[in-house]
């Protein structure tokens, strides 16, 4: 009998899918963010990853079961320090801009912008729907998140297919954080 | 015997060798690398095959039981 949270892999996968028919959706993202770094705040070590995270489940399932991961081994230089932690400072960065475009949506000293950017430079051909019931802060907030969720799950598929299912595990910023957090709670790594 | 090895300076802690052990013989420490219980690891390589960082290796340890 399988668990429920073997399950998980469907609400990544509904989440991803249902930002093209509301942009809206893209808050409930936030889940995917805070729970891991609380759990890890409150000592859980990397719970979230190790059991409850839907897009390592979904990469198992798509990779694995389905076999669309070539199952090389990835190259050293992304399981390094300097890679992980680099790729994390970038992704920060990225969300600091995204969250400055919101304030500035929200002071009114820019009008929101109707735009979902992958890897960002590549603006989706998309109608997003409209957004007018909600100050336009809180459609900014969804367009700039769901632009690097999507942005991520789009390098997590292809580090997909060229390495292991889960390589993306590797240099996720969620995973590297979870883990930085843990090393500073439990002291450094051993051996 | 062959055991797993892994290399916990790189491990990234992501759980995945832990879920595939047939023996339960990984578990995560803390979040921060894995480590195998010798006496319960059967070298069968399903860890070092499917670890996504490729740090584990089943090597020969000596009469480790
Ligand atoms: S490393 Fe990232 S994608 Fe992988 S299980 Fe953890 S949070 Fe999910
Ligand atoms: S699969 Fe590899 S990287 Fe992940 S926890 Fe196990 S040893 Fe570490
Ligand atoms: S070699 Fe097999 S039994 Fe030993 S830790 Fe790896 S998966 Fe478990």
């Amino acid at each position: 009998m399988k668990k429920w949270n073997e399950y998980l892999w469907i609400f990544s996968a509904v989440y991803m899918v249902s930002g093209f028919f509301n942009i809206l959706f893209a808050w409930i993202g936030l889940i995917c963010f805070i729970t891991p770094l609380l759990l890890s705040i409150i000592g859980k070590g990397k719970i979230y990853c190790n059991s409850y995270c839907g897009r390592g489940k979904l990469f198992e399932l798509l990779g694995g079961r389905l076999k669309l991961s070539s199952n090389r081994n990835i190259p050293a230089f992304i399981r390094s320090k300097w890679f992980r932690y680099g790729f994390l400072a970038f992704f920060m960065t990225m969300f600091t801009v995204m969250i400055f475009s919101t304030y500035l949506v929200f002071s009114g000293t820019d009008n929101m912008k109707e735009v979902v950017t992958l890897l960002w430079a590549i603006k989706l051909p998309w109608n997003w729907t409209n957004t007018s019931i909600v100050s336009p802060w809180i459609a900014q907030f969804a367009f700039g998140f769901y632009s690097i969720m999507l942005t991520s799950t789009i390098l997590g598929l292809i580090t997909m297919f060229f390495f292991k299912p889960r390589s993306w595990c590797v240099y996720c910023p969620m995973g590297t954080m979870t883990q930085a957090i843990s090393i500073l709670k439990f002291g450094k790594k051993a051996k | 015997m062959k055991k797993a090895s892994v290399n916990q300076r790189e491990c990234v802690a992501c759980g995945v060798c832990e879920k595939n052990c047939p023996r339960q013989a990984i578990t995560i420490f803390h979040g921060i690398y894995a480590d195998v219980n010798e006496d319960l690891c059967i070298g069968c390589k399903r860890c070092q095959k499917t670890c996504p960082a490729s740090v584990i290796q089943v090597v020969l340890k000596e009469a480790a039981s």
